[in-house]
């Protein structure tokens, strides 16, 4: 199989495994979409490294743009590429990323080190969530605030 | 920084999220146990997966850049490093917004009703 349909295989296994094989349902909660795109950034921030200095190269006839050039960065944008890594780059990060989280979820639920549980934060930081967040920050998990 | 090139990004990863440990009491690292039994089962599948990759030619790696210690299967220890750090970098990031927002993840002690998303 070529990258592109193994990426294209892993997002979806990752989906399946979320919804109903592992049951976390983390793609239906509001959490897991405010941590993915912070993730994201940072992927595309460090893979983009990995990817323009040519640490890692890719072949042509694996993916959906055209091979990592011999002497020159790859396409910044387009040609397949986001930030000079392949688009499936994406799709496995999101099927890498999702699987953990699922699995993270499933130990806790089973009672492994389900405690402690994280929060609050540090008081030198509230202000700046709450700025950053839009809501208060020490809050128990329940309705959302109202704030922002 | 010739050789080192692929672990400074991967030493990028792991400062840039670790001091969510701290920052935001996420309290991932003190449950080590909890994120060994997560992590080893994912660097086992996506190291197949990359094993795979690199054997039929999706992807190679600059030799001059990356510390040219490599496992069975062709595997560049720098590689099993990134499928160390990213869950964890990921897991880091999960529970600060849990810190930061009181969001429910869905290992809290009284689960929601089945079936039913948070909004």
């Amino acid at each position: 199989m070529t990258y592109t349909q193994l990426a294209i295989l892993g997002v979806l296994l990752a989906i399946v495994w979320d919804l109903w094989i592992g049951r976390t349902r983390l793609l239906a909660r509001q959490v897991f979409w405010m941590a993915y795109p912070i993730i994201v950034f940072f992927q595309l921030l460090t893979n983009g490294v990995l990817t323009g200095f040519r640490i890692v190269r890719y072949s042509g006839s694996e993916i959906i743009g055209s091979s990592t050039p011999e002497d020159a960065p790859p396409a910044f944008l387009g040609d397949g590429r986001i930030v000079y890594a392949p688009v499936e780059d994406l799709m496995f990060g999101f099927a890498l990323v999702l699987l953990t989280l699922s699995l993270w979820v499933i130990w806790g639920r089973r009672g492994v080190q389900r405690e402690p549980m994280s929060g609050p934060p540090m008081p030198a930081l509230v202000p700046w969530l709450a700025k950053v967040g839009g809501r208060k920050p020490d809050q128990a998990p329940g309705p959302r605030s109202s704030a922002g | 920084m010739g050789q080192w090139s692929y672990l400074a990004v991967m030493a990028f990863i792991f400062l840039g999220a670790a001091w969510l440990e701290i920052g935001l009491r996420t309290r991932v690292l003190r449950r080590w146990r909890r994120l060994l039994l997560t992590v080893l089962p994912v660097v086992a599948v996506f190291a197949l997966w990359d094993v795979y990759a690199i054997a039929s030619g999706h992807w190679w790696f600059d030799e001059d850049l990356i510390t040219g210690i490599t496992l069975p299967g062709d595997l560049p220890v720098d590689e099993v490093v990134f499928f160390l750090l990213v869950p964890l970098a990921a897991i880091l990031t999960l529970e600060a917004v849990r810190s930061a927002t009181g969001l429910p993840v869905g290992d809290e002690q009284a689960p929601e009703p089945d079936g039913e998303a948070d909004s």
